[in-house]
């Protein structure tokens, strides 16, 4: 086990490897999305409240599920390349960082047409999950902006290492925002005390569109992370060697 | 059409499923243009110290 995670940490071996595993999340994800997708659409009953509105979640929650986690992959991935120097953590989690800004805008975005026909408004600044979420939003761009900023990537890294773990801090108040403040947003659902608080028929496609999700985020990250671990390799041996041996395959 | 209509929240949730799709296609095109132009430059910057050698 230690030897393949000590193997996968190796720049050229997960540049080799990550082409082989991407299919092996995308085309699984994009599947169960096609079936969570028609499923969330046309199959799960429509909700006594928010009539077919609803449906938005089957878009809204795995956005904001992965705006989280995301965050934490980043934040998790930086605090390992601070602490034990692994050159592939940083690019972990500089790769990470533009995929969570796009999956944050998702959740606002649609939370906010969401908030339209049910709360009246498409935006309320007073609402504690809406605001964090909105902060999460600028970390992840500040920490883009910083790493730009840097043209030295050891230097940019660290920074930017520091940034993402000072904004770890907003991840648990984004979660627990509907339960410690009076919120417009609804409270959890999916995870609760008693289980979800979801008719079955909502929710296998909400957890399929969170797994597809997830896997095709798989798929993607492997591949920013790829072409981070290029381009911070640019000047290396085996790079040179990889680069001159498609050549002459041409 | 009464499914499309989604009983008057057609626009609303039709617009979050082409958002969905929208980001998903940009993500994974931004990550071709990325592969792409830092293969290129490195190629470039190769056949360049070639030339000069």
């Amino acid at each position: 086990m230690w030897k393949f995670i000590h193997q996968l940490a190796s720049p050229p071996h997960f540049y080799r490897i990550a082409p082989k595993i991407v299919p092996w999340l995308a085309v699984p994800g994009l599947a169960i999305i096609a079936y969570g997708t028609y499923a969330g659409l046309f199959l799960a009953p429509m909700d006594y409240q928010q009539k077919d509105a609803f449906r938005i979640i089957y878009i809204h929650v795995p956005s904001a599920y992965l705006s989280l986690m995301t965050y934490m992959i980043m934040a998790v991935s930086a605090g390992i390349g601070l602490i034990w120097r692994i050159k592939l953590s940083h690019a972990v989690a500089a790769a990470a960082a533009p995929l969570g800004a796009w999956f944050t805008a998702l959740a606002l975005a649609t939370g906010s047409v969401w908030g339209k026909p049910m709360w009246g408004t498409w935006w309320e600044w007073g609402d504690p999950r809406l605001t964090s979420e909105l902060i999460m939003l600028f970390v992840y761009f500040g920490y883009m902006a910083l790493r730009a900023a840097i043209d030295d990537t050891v230097k940019a890294d660290k920074a930017s290492a520091v940034l993402a773990l000072v904004g770890a801090v907003n991840v648990p108040i984004i979660h627990f925002s509907v339960e410690w403040w009076s919120s417009l947003h609804q409270g959890p659902t999916l995870i609760k005390e008693g289980g979800p608080a979801m008719d079955a028929g909502m929710l296998y496609p909400l957890l399929a569109m969170i797994f597809g999700f997830t896997l095709v985020f798989g798929a993607l990250l492997l591949r920013r992370v790829r072409s981070e671990v290029l381009y911070r390799e640019r000047r290396t041996r085996w790079v040179k060697e990889m680069i001159l041996a498609a050549e002459g395959r041409n | 059409m009464e499914a499309l209509a989604m009983g008057g929240y057609g626009a609303y949730v039709w617009a979050c499923f082409g958002m969905g799709a929208l980001v998903l296609i940009i993500c994974d095109w931004r990550a071709r243009v990325r592969q792409r132009q830092v293969y290129r430059d490195i190629e470039v910057r190769i056949k360049a110290l070639g030339d000069t050698e």
